[in-house]
């Protein structure tokens, strides 16, 4: 029982880092119909930005800083960038954005080097906050949860409640109308791409010290969180978080305990054929669940694209 | 149904000159290439571009005929050349096998996995159709290390391509033998991909790219459309599997990831998705990039993904749709005014572009290079990376390069209009 209780940490933190990645993405996807496959790569930009200033000024005033800076540097991308390939329409954006995670990846490489950086967590922040039963929770966990806690609050709230979130709501769907109406659209756009990249940084800033601060981590977690919003349904904010932390769940789960295929099949009544390296069966015999992990999130979309494919909370006709 | 009969009356003959010109040609380049460039590594270099080029087209016929952008696209022809390994090491099987009928398994493979996950994944074109290939691909990729006994885990599998059924007494032990079987697969397979984009399949696949909704008020299934397209593609996708097969004996992960997906994507982009041949360009001129380019820097992926970027923000039809606006200027006789702006343009730019890309590499040199080795070579020169003077040549060449190309550029698109408008009284 104590176990599970660490887990369910472990998986929310995960979860929410998920999140913080993908409501940015998801956001932007529903307002320009645009995937953002650079977005991890931004996630990326984050952590560096935030390692670079923490060399002089310290990891607090690193994680005020890197965040705007990535916003700042989406929101360039497109005005410049993307607004551009905008009248080739869908494709050409994607493409493009897959581009701009090539150029980012290689430009990371370029100026800071193949290996990892040394990003660490604050000195403060290096003591166990509680313990459950002999397991250590750190504190910067703790941290982490609060930080993507707070930033989902703050989001729903100006999403929710003020006058900036209404306008931006009432864009995502109609967006002639709000124009219209005397609101500067391709700013709002702006401005929303600024923020999503800014959360991705956000995430990044947090996660460095924790997942390591290296070029291919982008890569690592891009997939995944384009995996998250398709489950949860392109262009659901609450699909990404159910399905963010289902996903960290999910994965931490399988992590921790180790379910193995053999136990089952025996169960079920199977026989081990043996010797097992002999059999063409021998990869489904020797599966075990940590081994898997890693690749549940996409057999869970695929299972769900095939049974409803629209996402967990997806419209129709989004 | 008068008019119609009357229209098919006047159809033009299916075999031209014209048409079949390109064919000819391309028949009698892959035929004398190995005489022109005979040394062993330009034939591995042209069997590798054989096989990408079966790929890009195959790819293409997704990306550029179908309007479907796929990230996960390896998959099909890492998995058919993995079946083809496989085949390979069947000793009895494979002893019964001339070498060059191999492809086709492979083609079949590919064929059937695309059958299973087009299945799913063509209900949608677009955004969705990609995250789903992507998705699909990422699964596929990580199962290589799970499922050991197809995949052969992280060292991958291989086989022995001689043991086959000699082949009009060839036993493929050389290259130049295996040159020329790439090279039958790929006139073969790149016929049969040209001659399916002038199916009415092919047509439809053109009809719900451009407007789905359309297509389906003609009464065809946009979805089905779209399926046929994709599992044509995975066919022949397998089939540049099974030439890879033959060609490297072994496939590893590396053929199914993520960066070899990109990769296709990259060089079909590059060479530009909307013409048939574009395809070719893109996977010739990448391949060289990635070879030339590769010997020469460390930062050559930085180059690329620079070219690919330009590409997809300012010429969008790629280097087919390049060579293809020059079409009206030939038709009209009017390329000679653009030879002069022409000149005037490149030469600085080029120059803009050797210069900038010097001030990279100086940088890259003077922060990565190991302690104390400070002499660098660039452009057959060697100097000092932490020498001002250095620095400041190359700032200037890049400075003056662009300021030169950017005084040249208004006379040129001048040029470019006078020569795209039909003299007064030859339009008549």
């Amino acid at each position: 029982m104590d176990l599970v209780l660490v887990n369910l940490i472990d998986g929310l933190v995960t979860g929410l880092l998920l999140f913080m990645l993908s409501a940015g993405l998801t956001l932007i996807f529903s307002m320009m119909g645009v995937l953002n496959f650079a977005h991890a790569s931004f996630y990326m930009l984050g952590a560096y930005f935030a390692y670079q200033i923490s060399v002089y000024l310290g990891f607090w005033v690193g994680l005020l800083l890197a965040p705007p800076l990535v916003g700042v540097l989406g929101a360039l991308v497109e005005r410049y960038g993307l607004r551009r390939v905008h009248q080739y329409g869908h494709v050409p954006e994607l493409i493009f954005t897959f581009g701009l995670a090539l150029m980012i990846e290689e430009l990371v490489q370029f100026i800071w080097g193949r290996n990892a950086v040394n990003y660490v967590s604050p000195e403060i922040l290096n003591f166990t906050a509680f313990s459950i039963a002999g397991n250590a929770i750190p504190a910067y966990k703790v941290f982490m949860i609060f930080i993507s806690l707070g930033i989902f609050i703050a989001l729903l709230y100006v999403l929710t409640k003020t006058r900036v979130g209404m306008i931006i709501q009432a864009a995502l769907s109609y967006p002639r109308t709000v124009e219209a109406l005397g609101h500067n659209v391709p700013l709002i756009f702006m401005g929303v791409f600024g923020v999503g990249t800014a959360l991705a940084g956000v995430a990044g800033v947090i996660a460095g010290p924790v997942l390591s601060t290296f070029p291919g981590m982008a890569i690592v977690l891009g997939s995944i969180v384009f995996v998250t919003i398709v489950i949860g349904g392109l262009g659901s904010l609450g699909g990404a978080l159910v399905a963010s932390l289902l996903i960290g769940w999910l994965t931490t789960f399988a992590k921790a305990y180790n379910i193995r295929m053999e136990d089952i099949l025996t169960g079920v009544g199977f026989s081990k054929p043996e010797p097992i390296w002999d059999s063409m069966w021998q990869d489904l015999w020797t599966i075990t669940s940590p081994q898997i992990a890693d690749i549940l999130p996409y057999l869970l979309m695929v299972l769900i694209l095939v049974f409803r494919p629209y996402g967990l909370f997806g419209k129709r006709d989004a | 149904m008068t008019d119609l009969t009357q229209k098919t009356a006047h159809v033009p003959p299916a075999v031209t000159l014209g048409n079949t010109l390109p064919w000819i040609l391309s028949i009698a380049f892959l035929a004398i290439a190995p005489q022109i460039f005979s040394s062993n590594s330009a034939i591995t270099i042209m069997n590798q571009m054989g096989i990408t080029i079966v790929f890009a087209l195959a790819y293409n016929m997704l990306l550029g005929q179908g309007g479907m952008l796929s990230f996960g696209h390896a998959v099909y022809m890492g998995v058919g050349g993995f079946a083809c390994v496989h085949i390979m090491n069947m000793e009895t099987f494979f002893s019964y096998l001339p070498l060059p009928f191999l492809p086709i398994f492979g083609g079949v493979v590919g064929m059937l996995l695309a059958v299973i996950v087009g299945s799913f994944s063509t209900r949608r074109a677009g955004t969705v159709f990609a995250m789903i290939s992507l998705g699909v691909g990422e699964l596929i990729a990580a199962c290589s290390v799970i499922i050991v006994v197809f995949f052969g885990g992280e060292e991958g599998i291989s086989g022995d391509r001689t043991y086959g059924m000699p082949f009009f007494g060839i036993e493929f032990l050389q290259h130049i033998e295996v040159y020329y079987l790439t090279a039958f697969w790929l006139l073969l397979s790149a016929f049969l991909m040209f001659m399916f984009s002038r199916t009415p399949v092919g047509r439809m696949a053109n009809a719900v790219r451009d407007n789905p909704e359309r297509a389906e008020f003609l009464g065809y299934s946009s979805r089905w459309v779209r399926f046929y397209s994709f599992v044509a593609s995975g066919f022949f996708c397998g089939i540049a599997g099974g030439l890879f097969a033959i060609n490297y004996e072994i496939l590893t992960e590396e053929n199914l990831n993520l960066a070899t997906s990109g990769g296709i994507l990259l060089m079909t982009f590059l060479g530009g998705a909307g013409f048939f041949f574009g395809p070719v360009i893109g996977a010739v001129v990448f391949i060289l990039l990635q070879t030339v380019l590769g010997l020469q820097t460390d930062l050559w992926a930085l180059y690329v993904g620079a070219l690919f970027l330009a590409t997809v923000m300012f010429f969008p039809g790629g280097f087919a749709g390049l060579l293809m606006m020059h079409v009206t200027p030939i038709r009209l006789g009017k390329m000679h005014v653009l030879y002069v702006p022409y000149l005037k343009t490149f030469i600085p730019g080029i120059l803009a572009v050797l210069g900038i890309c010097s001030v990279i590499e100086i940088v890259f040199h003077a922060r990565h290079a190991p302690l104390g080795d400070e002499d660098m070579t660039i452009f057959w020169t060697t100097f000092n990376s932490h020498s001002i003077v250095a620095w400041i040549v190359a700032i200037a060449i890049a400075v003056i390069g662009v300021w030169l190309t950017k005084k040249a550029a208004p006379g040129l698109v001048e040029a470019w209009h006078e020569a795209n408008t039909p003299d007064k009284g030859a339009s008549a």
